[in-house]
This record gives C-alpha cells, structure tokens and sequence, in this order.
C-alpha cells in the first residue's frame, strides 16, 4: 500500500518555485515603499505623537533627517533591502525597537491565532461538508449552506464585533480582548487558552463556508460516481463508503482550497487581531501602515507574501501527492 | 413600610449575590469585582497610549511618570515640590543659573544609586540634536548643565526663563543603563528602569501597561501594591468594562460618566484643565484677519450655552488659553454673549448685511472655512455651534472635516479648530499661540497672530523672575488679546474619571489639554490607601 515519495520532483518543484519568489518579493518590497511613500500619512508626525503638536519647525525637521524620512524613495529602499540582507532588518519607528525583536515577539502569538483558526475552519468544515454531501437537500444541508452563504459574506471584523458583543458584553462569559486578564500580568496557559477562544472561533468561522462548500460539493459528487456505487453494490458499510471513497476523491479540491485560503487567512486575522487586540504582527502591520513606518511595513509585508507563496507551494505538493496525474510541474 | 424594606434587602442581596457570581466566572484571577477586603491592586482605563516610556525621547517630560522622577514633581496644588532634588533650586546670576541639591541615598530599581551623573546625562542627551525627541523646544532656554560632585547639578541658561524650574520635573534616566544603547531604539525605550514609586512589569502595546510597587522607593513603598493602565480607546468599551468590574476607574465623556452616578460605590473625579478649544482666525485671510470681524466673533459666539449643552455642564467658558479660574487670569477680560455688540461692530466698520444676509465690504464676502479634526465629536460640535453663532452675525462659516495631513497645509489661511493646553505658567501656552515669530512653526501659532504689544509682553514676562512685573506683563497680553481676538476661544474642558471608592487618597490635579499616564485621579496611587474591608459598602 505505502508508496514511495517522489522526493527528486518535489524538491525541483520547491526550488523552482523559491527562485521564482524572488523577483516576487523584490516587487512587492518596492511597491510597498512606493505606496506608503505617495501616502497622505506623515512619518515625522507619526512617530512625534502628540508632542508633534507642540514641536518647533526646526524640532520636525530635525527628526525627519534623523529618521531618514527626507531621502529620495530608492534610495531609502536600495538601503533597506541591501541591510536586511545582511540580516539587519532595521528599526521599527512605530514601536521604537529593532524590527526583528518586534517579529520575535509577535510572531508566535499569530501563528497560533491562525493556525486554530484554520484547524477550527478544517474540522469543522470537513465534519459539517460530509454530513450535508451525504444529504444534499436535507435539513442540515439546507440549514448550514444558507448559514455559510451569509458567512462568506459576513466581513471578519463585523463578526468580531457581534462575538464581543453577545459572548463578552451580553453573556459575560468570554473575555473581550488582549491576550491575558487586564489585571494580570503573567502569560499562563489557561488565561491565553481563554482569551484565545473568541479571536480564533471568528476567524475560523470567516474561513469555514469555503472548506464547508468545497467538502459538501466533493463528497456530494463522488456519492454519485460509480467507485461509491460499486462499493455500496458490494455491500460495504456506510461508514467505509464515506470515509474510504467519497470522502477521499471529495477531499482532493480541499488541499488546493487550503493553500489558495492563506492569503484570506492573513487578511482576516489582520482584522481580527485588531478588534480582539491580540498582540499579533497583524495588529503591528495596521500600525505600521497608518505611521509608515516603511522598516516594519516591509518585513511584515515579505513576511506575509513569503506566507501566501508557502501556502500555495504547499497545496501544489499536496495535491501532486494525492493525484499523481497532476505531478509537480508547476 | 417594613415589609417593602424586607424586599428591597433582599432583592439588593440577590442582585449582589449575582453580581458576585457574575464576577467569579468572568474574572477568576483578579481581585477586581465585589471581593469585599481592601485592595492592594488597581486596574484603570485610559484613552492614550505613550509614544515611548523613554524619558530621553520625551516620556515623563510634564512629570508623573510613575517610572521615574524628577528633580522637582507637582503636588496637588500645582505647587512645586522637591523629588530628587533635596530642596527647591537655588536661582543666582539675574535667573541665568539654577542650582539643584541632590537627595541622598536614592537608589533606581535595579539598586544602582542615583548621582549628579544621571541628571547630566538626561538633559545633555534630550539636547542633542540626535535624539529623537519632538518636546526639545521646551529646554530651548537651557544653555548648559553640569554636575559638581555627586549631589550638585548646575542648568545655565541662554536667557533668563522664569518657568524653568516647572521644566525640570522632567524625568531622569539611568545613565549606567541607557547611555549604552541607542537612544532611539535600544530596549530602554520599551523596558525603562527609574527612581520612581513603580516598575514596569509589562508593556502590551495597545492593550495595556502592567507596573508593581518599587518596595525600595526613596519615599515609602506604594500601599496599592499593583497598578494596571489597560489602553481603551472606545469610551462606550471602555465604560461597559469598569461596569463589568473589570477595570477600577476609568476615564469617561460626561454623557457616560453620567451613567454611574447613581452607583454608591464609584465615584465621579471633575478635574479642571488648561485644556481649550478655539478657532484659529488666521491673520492671513481677508475676513478671518480683519479686527472687526475677529472681535464681533468673539462676542457672537455662545459660550456658555457651549459649555451647556456640548459638554453637558463639565467645562467653562475661555476667553484665551489661561482659565478663569486661574490666578493669571486678567480680571475684567470675560466677554458676554452680544449680539448685538457684534452686529453694530460690524455694521461700523462698514460689513453691510448683503441679500442672503451675509455682510459684505467692497466686494468681499464675510466668508471663511473652518477645518476640524475628522472623527472628533467634541470638536466637530463646537465647530458647528461657531458656525451657527456667526450666521446670526452676519458671517457666512463652512465647516469642513479633515486629517492633519489635510488641514495643515491649509493652517495659514483657513481657520481650524484647535485645542491645547499646559497647565503652570502662563508663558507655555501664550508664547506659543501668540508670539509672532512662531508663526506657522509646526502647530505654534496657527493662526499667524501678529501683535507689536503682545510680543514685546510675551518676551517681558518669561525673561523676569518679579512676581509684579510677570502679572502685567501677561495682564498685557490678554488685553491685547480682547482688542485683537485673533483666536476665539471656546471653552476649557474638564475631564471627568469614575473610580471605584475602595481607596482613600485619589484626588486630582489641574490638567493639560493632553492628558496621557499622568493626569487622573491617580496621578498620585503611590499615595492611595486601601480602605478597610466593610468601609465600601456605604
């Protein structure tokens, strides 16, 4: 039964794919620069704050130089992009420290917002896709499609907002933010746990109709094709049938589902981080954005294309392996 | 009459009860909620999150910074008071040099002494044009300092400033520790280590700042042994989680505020400010810079039915940026609400009432924009109230929402609505909104005022140390500034906290327009007492 892994094709397709990635993120690095250069947001204002109200001209002027926000926009990006390089990412204006600590720091706590997340939008929407393909039409069906239809329409944050309100603010039972109590200043395990299972059930929700429809279609059509049909003629069990063959060639659309979703994944955790504020680098890009604070904005932005293009070189690979029609071509 | 007292006990017992139940499930871990023993921890929502927590970069520079101190701190009365410094400076050389005596035995919270070298450090450093601190402009008098011995420092100034010894609570850092890392950006700037009556035990940004008592502080460890800023930027949040019990005290609009007056056991704190609102009138537009039309508007104009109805009685009448409580304010310069002042005004200086009612002078129409901060509500409701008081005048006002990056460019010919405020002496806010040199120097004299007499005043009164001569020369200035109203100002604004009654010690200072970690009610929790168990359930 157990096959060997092509492991020569994958690794020619990782490479290809990460020689590939290169002119990618240069692109986006430069764009990035661009875009907050044509900005209306002002640096030197961002980072001054409040003082910046009060601050002589020569005081502004001063920091500007300082910061090195006055230089042409190439220039500042030949520089970033020649240091980060070298592994110095630079320094965050927005947050006063290196870039790299702040990443350090963030990372992990969006890592796991995210992949809870995607384990709840996975499971549950495998488990909730099987049972209304193997009913299309039944009450279940009927009742979680409408459901997921208006999910998908349903912004993150809106849905963030609505959680807070019911679960924290009407029930009193979850709390509303943060990552630990207001009053507590220690990360234990079962303060995050708690404090985790809003921010990670919104965003897990946000993405669930995708995987719930694509499993639902999947099962539902392979129901119907004669492999399921001569297993039930041969009188195997409902159960072996389901999870044997439907569920099998009606997982395959998924894998590239789970790739392709990576992108919505980041894009909805950047909202939810916000409204839960969860110390994430979702929460830290927003800010980064609004003070152009062009270091950070750049690292989080190669960070978060490096994660688009993993995502879909990872569902490639997958799909390669479960269909060996497809092959790792690229 | 007894039966009705049973039931009202009871149902208060059950709804107590509830409450307590309530509190348990959501907050097991926290002593917040209905626990009836005094409380040695206080969990307080603000608005404003700081920039940075480095005194270097402009953290602490108005004092209060519970990290740290300075060599002089405010007491409650605005008053100065001796913090590091073992007694008020000593002022020699015509106000040139101030000369401050150091505590003894005063220790920063990793246990290196504090010394002379500190102090040096501190202002030498905010002084260099490397770091980046955007509050340098108000050391601009200070020349030099420098240490003799431990326990001596010496500030040499470039012109006699009178307020400088309110300058010098500015908080000092640790030389040992930051002057071996980037000032900018070394791990100071977010774990900073102080003198001061609390540590920092953590920082969220965006959420919330966490600090412990320092046991060691030079004047008795904090009977409040953990104190929590949790950073809330919502009011409506912020107000649903100190009724949650989450928080402590929180700061509130009026209308919200408003909400827990019936409830025994918080209490409301009104602080006054220096914090106003007021047009600019820019010099540099044909309208706005016409004296007529400046001091019509300033009679026009409805203050006190602002104070009313906007900010629901919390707040004064202003009639420039010093209080009419405050004792530089010149006697006899408040102006009633006159209509009809203001039309003969204009109807002198030859602003005829056109067709549609708005007044015209050869040719020109009394017309001008009015820019105020998008998304603020206090704002953009003076700004309409302006509005509709100088329609009834005859002046035809457009108020416009933008950002900074919008208004700012338009700052010397459009009027803005503007706020501000530093509470002390009377040069911080005046010289800056007033002096005519500062015009359009970043957000300093927005509206461009030019006035001979006013400048002239404005320089008198910081360069003399003469209680007599400094009260006439800012008596001066608001005289001018009733003649020549280049600015209306609106209101000052008080800032109202409610605050569970489990302490006894909160009180609250006079307030800047800016009030970020150091204003509120706790503004001295170093000093709050718990109250004994049973004492709040008045």
């Amino acid at each position: 039964m157990k096959r060997r892994l092509p492991w020569g094709a994958m690794a020619r397709m990782t490479g290809r794919r990460a020689l590939a990635a290169v002119p990618v993120l240069l692109a986006v690095t430069f764009a990035v620069f661009a875009v907050a250069e044509a900005s209306p947001f002002d640096p030197v204002k961002a980072y001054a704050g409040t003082a910046g109200l009060t601050a002589s001209q020569e005081n502004l002027d001063q920091l500007r130089a300082n910061l090195g926000v006055d230089r042409p926009l190439l220039t500042r990006w030949w520089e970033w992009l020649t240091s980060a390089l070298t592994g110095d990412l630079g320094d965050s204006s927005v947050m006063r420290r290196p870039v790299a600590d702040v990443i350090g720091e963030r990372l992990g706590w969006s890592v796991l917002l995210a992949v809870t997340a995607f384990l709840v939008a996975i499971a549950l929407g495998t488990l909730l896709g099987v049972l209304a393909g193997r009913r299309r039409g039944g009450l279940l069906d009927r009742t979680v499609s409408s459901a997921a239809y208006t999910l998908e329409a349903a912004p993150a944050f809106w849905l963030g907002l609505l959680a807070i309100w019911f679960f924290a603010l009407r029930l009193g039972v979850l709390p509303a933010g943060g990552l630990t109590d207001t009053a507590s200043d220690t990360v234990t395990f079962d303060q995050v746990a708690r404090h985790l299972v809003l921010p990670a059930l919104v965003l897990g929700v946000s993405q669930l109709p995708w995987f719930f429809l694509y499993v639902r279609q999947g099962v539902g059509d392979a129901l119907d094709e004669d492999p399921v049909r001569g297993a039930r003629a041969r009188g195997l069990g409902e159960r072996t049938v389901l999870t044997g063959h439907a569920l099998r060639s009606g997982m395959l659309p998924m894998l590239t589902l789970v790739g392709s979703r990576v992108p919505e994944l980041i894009t909805g955790a950047l909202l939810v981080e916000t409204v839960f504020s969860w110390p994430g680098i979702a929460a830290a890009t927003v800010q980064a954005a609004t003070s152009v604070d062009f270091p950070l904005l750049a690292a989080l932005t190669v960070l978060a294309t490096a994660a688009v293009l993993l995502g879909n070189l990872l569902s490639d690979l997958l799909y390669g392996l479960a269909d060996p029609r497809v092959g790792f071509d690229g | 009459m007894t039966a009705r007292f049973l039931r009202g006990t009871a149902a208060a017992t059950l709804a107590g009860a509830l409450a307590l139940t309530a509190a348990a499930c959501t907050n097991p871990g926290s002593t917040a909620g209905g626990a009836g023993g005094p409380k040695d921890s206080a969990v307080v929502g603000i608005a404003y999150e700081p920039e940075t927590l480095s005194p270097l970069l402009g953290y602490g520079k108005d004092g209060n910074s519970k990290i740290f101190d300075g060599l002089l701190a405010f007491g409650a009365d605005m008053k100065l008071k001796p913090a590091l410094a073992s007694r008020l400076p000593h002022i020699s050389d015509g106000g040139l040099t101030y000369t401050y005596t150091l505590r003894d035995g005063v220790t920063f919270s990793d246990g290196a002494p504090f010394t002379s070298k500190d102090v040096v450090f501190t202002y030498r450093t905010i002084l260099d044009p490397k770091t980046n601190n955007a509050s340098r402009t108000e050391l601009d008098a200070l020349k030099s300092v420098e240490a003799i011995g431990d326990d001596t420092v010496v500030f040499r100034l470039k012109y006699p400033y009178a307020p400088f010894a309110e300058r010098t609570v500015q908080a000092i850092a640790p030389a040992h520790i930051a002057a071996k890392q980037d000032v900018n950006t070394g791990p100071f700037t977010t774990r900073p280590i102080g003198t001061g009556p609390y540590v920092l035990t953590g920082w969220s940004k965006g959420e919330k700042l966490t600090f412990k008592a320092n046991t060691s502080y030079w004047n008795g460890a904090p009977p409040v042994k953990k104190f929590t800023m949790a950073i809330i930027k919502d009011d409506d949040v912020r107000a649903t989680r100190l009724r949650a019990g989450d928080l402590d005290g929180a700061i509130l609009p009026p209308n919200l505020a408003a909400g827990f007056k019936d409830d025994k056991a918080k209490k409301t704190w009104t602080a006054t400010t220096y914090d106003y609102r007021t047009v600019t009138l820019p010099t540099h537009h044909r309208v706005s810079g016409d004296t007529a039309v400046r001091r019509a508007l300033d009679l026009a104009v409805d203050r006190q039915a602002m104070v009313d109805k906007i900010l629901e009685g919390a707040g004064k009448p202003a009639y420039g940026p010093v209080p009419t409580d405050s004792p530089w304010f010149a006697e006899g310069t408040e102006r009633r609400h006159d209509l009809a002042g203001a039309q003969k005004i204009l109807d002198e200086a030859g602003w005829k009432p056109g067709p549609d009612g708005i007044r015209v002078r050869n040719g020109v129409r009394a017309a001008f924009p009015l820019w105020y901060l998008s998304g603020d509500k206090l704002r953009q409701d003076h700004a309409l109230a302006y509005v509709s008081d100088a329609k009834k005048a005859g002046i035809d006002i457009t108020a416009q929402a933008g950002t900074w990056e919008v208004i700012e460019p338009r700052m010397k010919t459009d009027a803005v609505l503007a706020g501000g405020g530093s509470p002390g002496d009377p040069d911080f806010d005046q010289y800056l909104l007033l002096k005519s040199d500062l015009a359009g120097d970043g957000f300093n004299n927005m509206a461009w005022y030019d006035n001979a007499t006013v400048d002239r005043a404005l320089e008198a009164g910081r360069r003399t140390n003469d209680p007599a001569e400094r009260r006439a020369a800012y008596d001066t200035v608001q005289r001018e500034l009733m003649k020549n109203p280049g600015y209306t100002f609106l209101t000052h604004i008080d800032h109202l906290y409610v605050v569970n009654d489990a302490w006894d010690g909160p009180s609250t200072q006079i307030e800047p327009h800016d009030h970020g970690l150091a204003s509120g009610p706790w503004w001295n929790v170093e000093s709050w007492k718990p109250k004994k168990a049973g004492a709040t359930q008045k």
